[in-house]
């Protein structure tokens, strides 16, 4: 009541201070002076929304979140959106306004607070539906309250100076009594009170001022199926709030919980869930007997005060189990126990019949049989077996429907035994007259050990129920896991994430991961509605990291529902997954489980990315350090020759030596130093060819004979001192090959076998036909190649590190050699001589190789070849 | 030395080329002009009428293949071809167009002299020579008659004329292609088998070590040359 004119007087102010203030949302309900505030500030138009027929107008949240004004003013805070928006309550809008950073004044009564709701609607008789959570005004950093005394608002009611919508006029007369005005006020102003004083505590805290804290409260709320339970969260958290103390909500999984309907588990999930939203932490435990389970876990946490509901089983089974909060006092010790009552609630709970499991009449049908069989039985071995053998039969009868089909129909099943066992077989027959008192207490104690038993029985099947449910929960969650855990691959983990959901809860999925700035779907099964509205949700979660989508607040009109994958440090992506048309909704246990899926799954993504970056890392360093290396040697395989020369012609135009043998010494090496370095240009630039890919084989049917002869040429006066032993077997086909290229491989494996042994020592060049390929073997007497060294030789920059060695090599030459054979779909390799000395060899195959393959094709043979001719299979 | 020695036309557009020519070929007797682009040696080329042109083959303004086409539509004067590595498929369409020879950067003075010397010894005698000995194979054209020192070596007609082709350009390389035109004909520029058989046959009756032959030697990827001691 004035409250929207308090705040836009307060935003005027802040204009006047120069911040930038927009009316996102005001109602002015048509009040002049309203009217007149408005005016003074930049109003965003409303946006009309088209609803059964009538257009409602809701706030153009996208617009204000475009203007990104430093001050917008949304008038209602509690109220609900119309169906279309993209969120379902006004608050959360306002969170994201603030996310966005937009400073916000908007405006609440007091009865919409969450955690007042109920009181407010036991004081007046009203409930109120639209709530705000108590988080959203705690994290306010000012509150106001706007406050009028009760005589005064009533008659500004009757000057008609408050707002009522005309059909409310009855609701609102009885609402606005003295009383419950009265009663709101207090609540009020109550309720800001402890806001002022928590902020007072903060602010001393932050600060270091000692004070009398209370020292750790803890506060633990139980919770059961009871719809009481709501209550008792909203309670324990005010009770929190009050005391500042940490809250827990607990539920206690009894063998019983199993056996529940549907509608009271939901609840269960339903009072947890809030508990989490008003600041709880929620926690379930599988358990036996709630009462001592509650207590253990109290003592444990260090829990203060317990809040409890009172029991809501009939007062005879009090009497005979005693009621859980009896013994929940009676173990408490020094804990606080406050338990909280409610009648209304109760009222509302009997009141909705759908809530009660459909009850099943063929397990009775089975149980009654079962006794029927149990009298035939008897009537046969009437009077052959003695009356007490006859009871036993009917107490395994109990035993067994109890086993098969629970209590209801164990319990029946005694009672009818009973009846039975009186009318058949006690005497006299046929009647209920218990003549015997003996007989008297064979029935009791047959009525009461047939109801124990079967009590017991059902127990334990219900628990052998509750196991299976759980080992298949762990079942279903252990083979994701699995699955995942083995996987490296990121198109793998979205797929077993897609069809371990699929399989489990027959629900079409689509997940989304980030690629640069936008989020894309990576994944979809089939029948998943994707479509632009459904990725622009997907697009909202991954930046809020909220769930959205069917069946939240958030775009509560997609198609699907959409879950953020996240991790503890970052969201990695967006799974969605589509609601069942047909099927069953999903039931608690496999909501946890898919959230249980969903956080392995962000987890597996999460692992697979940072997998990946560091394999990156990793790849760009050694790529990095091998063209460091590479760098450093070809600079210094360039330098060498070049210092050379640069060395022998300075000396000889400055400092000429007389004498001419030495002036000649000086040519010659400066000339023996430019031929190496044509040789290593020649060889980077061949390298740089091959590994470009850009080598077009010019292929031509070669003389093997001419091209040997060629390559010696080439080598020109290395060759010619050395003894090479040329043999070549005759008629040797022509091979297809690239002449030039060859001879150019030849005179690399050449020059090395001249280069690595000694001068006096010859060198033989062997040629012949094996199979379908002609090989060309060169042999040295040199000292070989280091064994562990063989598989290397034809790598880039291997050189062999031995004294003696004329080191005049870039050790690049068989590589090269290597590259051109490869491309010919040849195969080269290298081994030690028996007797001293290496052998490196290639072969030619006779018929040309696919075009395809000759590039592509680079085989090597390296290793511990057999140093004879051995005939090396061509592999395909 | 002075004005009386033959004219060489250098074309290059390397100025440390030209320099180092300049000077090798000056002290050799050579009169060098120079050019540094294919327009300016063209122009040069019908002013100048040197004896002998060298001609690189990366020029930056017409490629050495053109400027040969050119030179060869009204002129006979050698043309020595100066390639990189890498160059083949020019070298090989440059010969094809008219020059007489090439060499690969980088090359010695001792090679360039005995190319050049060969080249204009080509062209100064471009009537048939009798006989041509190279070492101790003697080509006697007027006769027929092939003889290795003392030996008589007898030919196939074909391998005969395969040894002429060579012969009638000693010194000089010959493409495959202006060998298989030469000797089998226009039909046949393309088969290159004919002419490696033909070789290898020629080399087994002439060369004493038909694996490392003397005679007959082989420009890997560009044709074959018979040797002439420099």
């Amino acid at each position: 009541m004035g409250k929207t004119y308090a705040m836009l007087q307060a935003a005027r102010e802040a204009q006047a201070e120069g911040r930038r203030v927009l009316v996102a949302y005001v109602e002015t309900h048509g009040r002049v002076e309203t009217e007149a505030l408005v005016a003074g500030f930049r109003v965003i138009p409303r946006w009309p929304i088209a609803y059964r027929g009538v257009t409602l107008e809701e706030m153009d949240l996208d617009t204000v979140l475009a203007e990104h004004p430093d001050l917008a003013l949304v008038d209602e805070l509690a109220h609900t959106n119309a169906p279309g928006c993209r969120h379902a309550r006004r608050y959360q809008d306002v969170e994201e306004l603030l996310e966005a950073g937009i400073d916000v004044y908007t405006t609440l009564n007091v009865q919409h607070i969450e955690s007042l709701n109920d009181v407010v609607a036991q004081i007046t008789g009203i409930t109120v539906r639209e709530t705000v959570p108590d988080q959203i005004l705690e994290q306010a950093d000012e509150v106001g309250l706007v406050d009028l005394p009760p005589d005064e608002l009533i008659q500004r009611l009757h000057e008609g100076k408050v707002y009522v919508p005309d059909q409310a006029h009855r609701a609102i007369d009885k609402f606005f009594r003295p009383g419950n005005l009265t009663a709101l006020r207090e609540i009020a102003l109550r309720y800001l009170a402890g806001q002022v004083d928590h902020q007072m505590r903060a602010y001393m805290e932050a600060h270091a001022i000692r004070g009398p804290w209370p020292a750790g409260e803890r506060v633990l709320v139980c919770i059961d199926a009871d719809p009481l339970a709501e209550r008792l969260v909203r309670t324990g958290r005010r009770m929190a709030t009050g005391l500042d103390a940490e809250w827990i909500v607990l539920h206690v999984e009894t063998p019983e919980y199993a056996t529940l309907p549907e509608a009271a588990r939901d609840r269960i999930a339903r009072t947890l869930r809030l508990g989490e939203e008003l600041g709880a932490r929620t926690v379930s435990l599988p358990g036996t007997k709630a009462a001592e389970e509650i207590i253990r876990y109290a003592r444990a946490q260090n829990v203060s005060k317990i809040l409890v509901g009172v029991s809501h089983h009939p007062r005879w089974i009090r009497l005979i189990h005693g009621s859980v909060v009896e013994r929940i006092i009676r173990a408490a010790g020094d804990i606080d126990v406050y338990v909280i009552s409610s009648a209304s609630d109760r009222r509302r709970a009997s009141a909705a019949p759908a809530e009660r499991a459909p009850l099943h009449y063929t397990p009775y049908v089975f149980g009654a049989g079962v006794v029927a069989l149990a009298v035939l039985v008897g009537a046969l071995v009437h009077g052959v077996w003695a009356q007490a053998n006859l009871t036993m039969l009917f107490l395994l009868a109990v035993v067994i429907v109890a086993l098969e089909w629970g209590r209801g129909p164990a319990t029946l099943a005694a009672v009818t035994s009973l009846a039975a066992f009186a009318f058949f077989f006690g005497p006299p027959s046929f009647t209920y007259t218990v003549a015997d008192a003996q007989y008297l207490v064979t029935v009791t104690a047959l009525l009461v050990v047939g109801l124990v038993i079967g009590t017991l029985a059902s127990r334990t099947r219900e628990q052998a129920q509750a196991a299976r449910s759980r080992e298949a929960y762990m079942a279903a969650l252990h083979a994701l896991s699995g699955e995942l855990a083995a996987t490296n691959d990121i198109d793998a983990v979205l797929q077993a994430v897609g069809r371990h959901i699929g399989a489990t809860f027959g629900r079409s999925v689509a997940i989304f991961l980030p690629k640069e700035d936008a989020l894309e779907p990576r994944l979809e099964t089939p029948g998943f509605p994707l479509s632009e509205n459904e990725r622009a949700v997907a697009d909202w979660v991954f930046r809020h990291g909220h769930s959205a989508g069917y069946g939240t607040d958030t775009v509560p009109a997609a198609a699907a529902r959409y879950m953020p994958l996240k991790t503890s440090q970052r969201i990695v992506g967006v799974l969605g997954v589509q609601p069942s048309s047909s099927g069953p909704r999903l039931t608690p246990e496999q909501r946890r489980l898919l959230d249980a899926f969903t956080s392995q799954a962000a987890l597996a993504i999460e692992r697979v990315q940072l997998t990946e970056e560091a394999r990156r890392g990793d790849v760009a360093r050694e790529t990095e350090r091998l063209q460091t290396a590479l760098l450093n040697s070809i600079s210094h395989d360039l330098r060498t020759p070049l210092a050379s020369i640069t060395g022998a012609l300075t000396t000889l135009a400055d400092h000429p030596p007389a004498d001419e043998a030495v002036r000649r010494e000086l040519l010659q090496n400066a000339r023996e130093q430019a031929e190496r370095l044509n040789h290593l240009v020649g060889s980077l630039l061949d390298m740089n060819r091959l590994e470009a890919g850009t080598l077009r084989l010019r292929l031509e049917p070669g003389d093997v004979e001419d091209l040997i002869g060629a390559a010696i040429a080439q080598l020109g006066e290395a060759a010619q001192q050395r003894d090479i032993r040329v043999t070549v077997e005759p008629k040797l086909p022509a091979v297809p090959m690239d002449f030039a290229l060859v001879t150019q491989a030849l005179v690399n494996v050449l020059d090395n076998a001249l280069r690595y042994s000694p001068p006096d020592a010859p060198v033989e060049v062997v040629a012949r036909l094996a199979g379908n390929e002609v090989q060309i073997r060169v042999e040295d007497r040199g000292p070989g190649v280091p064994p562990g060294d063989i598989a290397r030789i034809f790598d880039k920059f291997y050189r062999i590190q031995h004294d003696g060695a004329d080191g005049h090599g870039a050790g690049l030459g068989l590589a090269i050699s290597h590259g051109i054979i490869g491309a010919h779909g040849g195969r080269i390799w290298a081994a030690n001589r028996p007797g001293g000395g290496a052998v490196v060899a290639f072969a030619l195959p006779v018929r040309p190789p696919e075009p395809s393959s000759a590039a592509a094709d680079t085989r090597t043979d390296r290793g511990d070849r057999a140093p004879e001719w051995a005939t090396p299979g061509r592999a395909s | 030395m002075g004005d009386t020695g033959p004219r060489v036309l250098v074309v290059d557009d390397e100025r440390a080329i030209r320099r180092f020519l300049r000077a090798s070929l000056s002290a050799q007797g050579y009169q060098v002009i120079e050019a540094a682009s294919a327009h300016e040696g063209l122009e040069a080329a019908a002013a100048a009428r040197p004896d002998l042109i060298i001609l690189d083959l990366g020029l930056p303004d017409l490629d050495g293949v053109e400027v040969t086409r050119r030179l060869r539509e009204w002129s006979k004067v050698p043309v020595l071809i100066l390639s990189v590595r890498g160059q083949d498929a020019d070298k090989i369409a440059a010969l094809d167009a008219g020059a007489d020879d090439y060499l690969t950067k980088p090359f010695s003075t001792g090679e360039l002299l005995a190319r050049m010397r060969v080249a204009v010894r080509h062209a100064a005698q471009p009537a048939d020579e009798p006989v041509v000995t190279v070492g101790d194979l003697t080509v006697d054209v007027a006769r027929r008659l092939i003889t290795v020192g003392a030996r008589e070596v007898a030919l196939t007609p074909v391998e005969y004329s395969l040894l002429r082709a060579l012969a009638v350009h000693a010194g000089r390389v010959m493409t495959h292609g202006q060998l298989l035109r030469e000797v089998w004909g226009p039909g046949y520029v393309s088969d290159g088998n004919l002419l490696r058989v033909n070789i290898s046959k020629l080399r087994h009756k002439i060369e004493a070590d038909p694996a490392r032959p003397r005679y007959i030697v082989t420009e890997p990827g560009v044709g074959y040359r018979l040797r002439v001691p420099a």
